[in-house]
């Protein structure tokens, strides 16, 4: 396997354009003889569906919910970033590149980022002329909040509903194609392979969630955007729908899978509150404009936060990074919240919390500016926990929300896999080993608009594509792999639950390849895992038929897979011998605590091969080079 | 706490269904609804038996996924509130409970509490968008937005679609559903140049997807998880009519909405 980026020469503010001027292009009376397969309907594959759509190629979208405005892109809250500098406060394009790319510590590529800083000013544009009713200023201009590991204010935002607004913008422009007869959309439909012919993706194996009915569909290209794999952890962010199979089935028939263990903790998620905990729930990290954030400054501390005097209180954020104060990045904020309830110091049922406390905010700005602001994000911690946050501060704790890793793509967004494209959460490209605050809206719509149309069309139009329909060998022969795959599911009648089993697995991963990893603890996780499989393939409750709507398959499919993707998480968590980002390796950290990169050995992209059952992957290394945003210890002090 | 439950069970869209109770012990007060119906279908699992079947994902009330009628009522007692954001603080002990499934024939049942609601997906691609392909995006603050008119068109903008609105009206309209797509787009500057148009289309669609009409008694809105106003029908309305009044012309009155 070879890693080849495909990234431009020339000076790096030359290089997308570089690339867009020497790809081929496909004549628009062309386009339509073209299939393309686009699976997921979040913000990056709604957008490019819609934009491919527009475009006039045949598109086929998938997505397992009811409705594609359903997709997990619709609960990002904070906002989006773009380079505008509509507040006059010295952003440019280059600061926004510079602040990911030292944001991703020095683990992403400079020419992706870069060029996703490019975009993002084109994005505002279309979301805005989409309709997008993103917060504005008296005079009607666009308004802007702060985020995490920014100076500037550039992250736009419709209250605490940006991904929602966003995604109804693309889900809109989608359904307009659909009503076109450009995109044919397949909800409640789940893929369950990728098809790969003479090397190249040609089509994908799915599951109709509610006959059961497993399908063929051929395409010219295949465009995977199924977003990120923290639910592997069982607790996260995370929508419960979301999954790995679509990434993961890739991996398995050929395409490098990249940093998997570099995964998001984000700082400020409500606490959990019980084992028949389903899920996490974020409180959106603009919050962190406004809130300040404390533990009382001795352990045990167990009086009401009320009672607990000023000077009895420790402003840990403020205190250690004075500069960039509450709004340090979601890597460093997560790790400290961990430290001092390490200490002891938490806040909260098991004392894994600490306080987001508004009242100086209050103090300051009045109730109602707080509730314009956040109001329905207070009203959403009230539901969940039934305390008041505008009387008694947030108690909040880190929980895993995004994850960097994903399939390996080159400049064009193709896997290894010629012919398989990844978009969004699920390819690996711009965030390195920690993504900023607001980049993830920006990174999925920039993929979907503004990348994809291009590349693709360069594709199509230089590679030489046989004809095949779905009655070629291999479809068979994958249509039979995954009917295989449902009746061994469905076979083991076991005893114990398969959600007992994802939690089972997820705590395994919390404790050992979480917000803080070593050596022995992975080692020992690795050895676990294995153990835990074997059992859950012997010992699952999975009830009803192939035939019908049955959501325990669904699950039991999906955990199978996670599974499996645990152990190359592990793996790659072991074989990093730095810590970087969210990737915090105990052993490597300074006399302070901060992450400790090591640069010498490991400026590289750690893209691993699956070489099939039983068989150890292949680790590929591209190395990383910085030309314009030179390494240097990541400091927020 | 321990609850009785009454669950619609309904093997498939053409089957015939019926209510079927079981018993919810132990129940956290901390636990959301949909939890509390996790832990019993791991129960049933365990014995075997089919679990209830309920659409959910983000369980933050924001995909839209979500929805039964509780005790008659669309996503339960606590107002504003999606089922996944309902927690059983709310119930107490020995509460006997009803969950059955949206009921509307526009909705027609997949299985137990799951409908379809593709009828929605259907409304929006009749006119629910603003013709913009992408790339011909003039520059963000080219046209400013009257703050008061963005916060408008944001209040109808955060309709989730889970079709609670139709599941308790007695006539399953999707008035408040479609008038809130309407306002939200026609409301803002960039959506004036299909304003009407769109009022129309959109309109017939909802017709055709045999969702019955609105006469004004509003129990959509009191039962809307995002308490989208009831104004975003009248505001529909105004537009189908003026519509009749502008058709063919460019629609002079299109910066007043």
């Amino acid at each position: 396997m070879e890693l080849d980026s495909r990234i431009p020469g020339g000076p790096i503010e030359q290089k997308w354009d570089k690339a867009r001027f020497e790809m081929k292009l496909v004549n628009p009376a062309n386009k339509r003889k073209y299939s393309l397969i686009v699976v997921g309907s979040g913000l990056a594959g709604a957008s490019a569906a819609a934009t491919l759509g527009e475009l006039g190629y045949n598109v086929k979208c998938f997505c397992f919910q009811d409705s594609p405005r359903r997709a997990h892109s619709i609960a990002a809250q904070g906002g989006i970033n773009a380079a505008k500098n509509y507040q006059n406060d010295g952003d440019s394009i280059f600061r926004l590149f510079y602040d990911t790319v030292k944001g991703g510590d020095f683990r992403a590529r400079e020419a992706n980022v870069y060029r996703l800083a490019q975009i993002s000013v084109n994005i505002i544009d279309q979301c805005v002329a989409q309709g997008v009713p993103f917060a504005r200023e008296y005079g009607g201009t666009l308004a802007n909040r702060s985020f995490g590991g920014a100076q500037v204010s550039r992250t736009f935002y419709a209250r605490g509903q940006t991904g929602q607004q966003l995604l109804l913008g693309a889900y809109q422009a989608l359904q307009r194609q659909v009503s076109l007869g450009r995109v044919t959309m397949i909800p409640r439909t789940e893929m369950l392979d990728l098809v790969v012919i003479d090397g190249r993706a040609r089509g994908i194996i799915t599951r109709n969630l509610i006959t059961g009915k497993i399908d063929a569909h051929v395409a010219d290209a295949v465009i995977l955007a199924t977003g990120g794999y923290g639910n592997v952890f069982f607790l996260s962010t995370n929508a419960k729908g979301s999954n790995a199979t679509a990434i993961w089935r890739a991996y398995k028939r050929g395409a490098a899978f990249a940093n998997p263990c570099f995964t998001q903790i984000h700082p400020t998620c409500i606490p959990v509150s019980g084992d028949y905990q389903s899920k996490l729930t974020l409180m959106s990290e603009s919050l962190r404009n406004d809130g300040r954030i404390w533990v009382p400054l001795k352990p045990g501390d167990t009086r009401p936060p009320d009672q607990i005097p000023e000077n009895e209180r420790d402003y840990y954020l403020e205190r250690r990074y004075p500069s960039f104060g509450n709004l340090v990045p979601r890597d460093v904020a997560s790790r400290a919240a961990k430290a001092v309830c390490d200490e002891g110091r938490g806040v909260g049922p098991g004392g894994l919390g600490v306080y987001l406390d508004f009242s100086d905010a209050i103090r300051r700005l009045g109730k109602k500016t707080i509730a314009d602001r956040y109001g329905n994000l207070f009203e959403m911690y009230e539901r969940i926990t039934g305390e008041d946050p505008y009387t008694v501060p947030m108690r909040i704790y880190p929980a895993i929300h995004y994850t960097m890793g994903g399939l390996w793509v080159d400049y064009h967004l193709m896997s290894t896999i010629p012919g398989l494209f990844v978009l969004g959460e699920a390819n690996f490209s711009d965030h390195g080993a920690n993504r900023l605050g607001a980049s993830a809206l920006m990174q999925g719509l920039a993929d979907g608009y503004f990348v994809i149309p291009y590349t693709i069309g360069n594709y199509l139009a230089s590679a030489k594509i046989e004809k095949v329909d779905t009655s070629h060998a291999e479809f068979k022969r994958c249509e039979s792999e995954v009917n295989e795959r449902v009746r061994k599911l469905l076979s083991i009648k076991g005893k114990k639950s398969v959600d007992a089993y994802h939690r089972e697995l997820g705590k395994l991963l919390w404790d050992y390849c979480g917000m803080a990893r070593n050596e022995q603890g992975l080692k020992k996780c690795l050895a676990k895992i294995p153990e835990l499989r074997e059992e859950f393939w012997q010992n699952a409750a999975v009830v009803g038929s192939g035939t019908e709507l049955n959501q325990v398959l669904e699950r039991a499919g999906r955990v199978a897979d996670f599974f499996e993707l645990a152990e190359l998480m592990c793996l790659d968590a072991l074989h990093r011998n730095e810590s970087c980002g969210g990737h915090f390796r105990e052993e490597y950290q300074t006399p302070d605590g901060e992450a400790l990169r090591d640069d010498e050995h490991y400026c590289y992209v750690a893209a691993w091969e699956y070489r099939g059952e039983n068989q150890a992957p292949v680790l590929h290394k591209e190395p990383l080079k910085f030309e314009y945003v030179l390494p240097s210890q990541r400091s927020y002090k | 706490m321990n609850l009785i439950l009454h669950v619609w069970r309904q093997k498939g869209p053409g089957e015939k269904g019926q209510m079927v109770r079981y018993e919810a012990k132990n129940v956290n007060e901390d636990m959301s609804f949909l939890e509390m119906l996790d832990v019993l279908n791991e129960q049933l699992v365990l014995r075997g038996e089919d679990p209830i079947a309920f659409d959910h994902d983000c369980r933050e009330g924001i995909c839209g996924s979500c929805g039964f009628m509780i005790n008659g009522v669309a996503h339960g007692p606590q107002r504003g509130t999606t089922v996944c954001q309902l927690h059983m603080r709310h119930f107490k002990d020995g509460d006997e409970l009803w969950l059955e499934p949206w009921r509307a024939k526009a909705f027609p049942v997949v299985k137990d509490l799951v409908v379809d609601r593709s009828a929605f997906d259907r409304i929006i691609a009749a006119g629910g968008y603003i013709s913009v392909p992408t790339g011909s995006a003039p520059d963000g603050n080219a046209i400013p937005v009257p703050k008061k008119k963005q916060e408008m068109a944001m209040d109808a903008a955060a309709c989730i679609a889970c079709g609670a609105c139709v599941a308790m009206c007695p006539n399953a309209s999707a008035a408040l559903f479609t008038g809130a797509k309407i306002s939200h787009l026609n409301l803002l500057p960039q959506g004036q140049p299909e304003r009407y148009e769109r009022a129309e289309r959109m309109i017939a669609q909802m017709n055709i997807e045999n969702f019955g009409h609105c006469t004004n008694i509003g129990e959509c809105e009191a039962v809307c998880p995002k308490s989208i106003r009831l104004e975003v029908i009248a505001f529909m309305n105004r537009d189908f009519l003026r519509a009749k009044w502008v058709e063919g012309e460019e629609p002079v009155l299109a910066s007043q909405g």
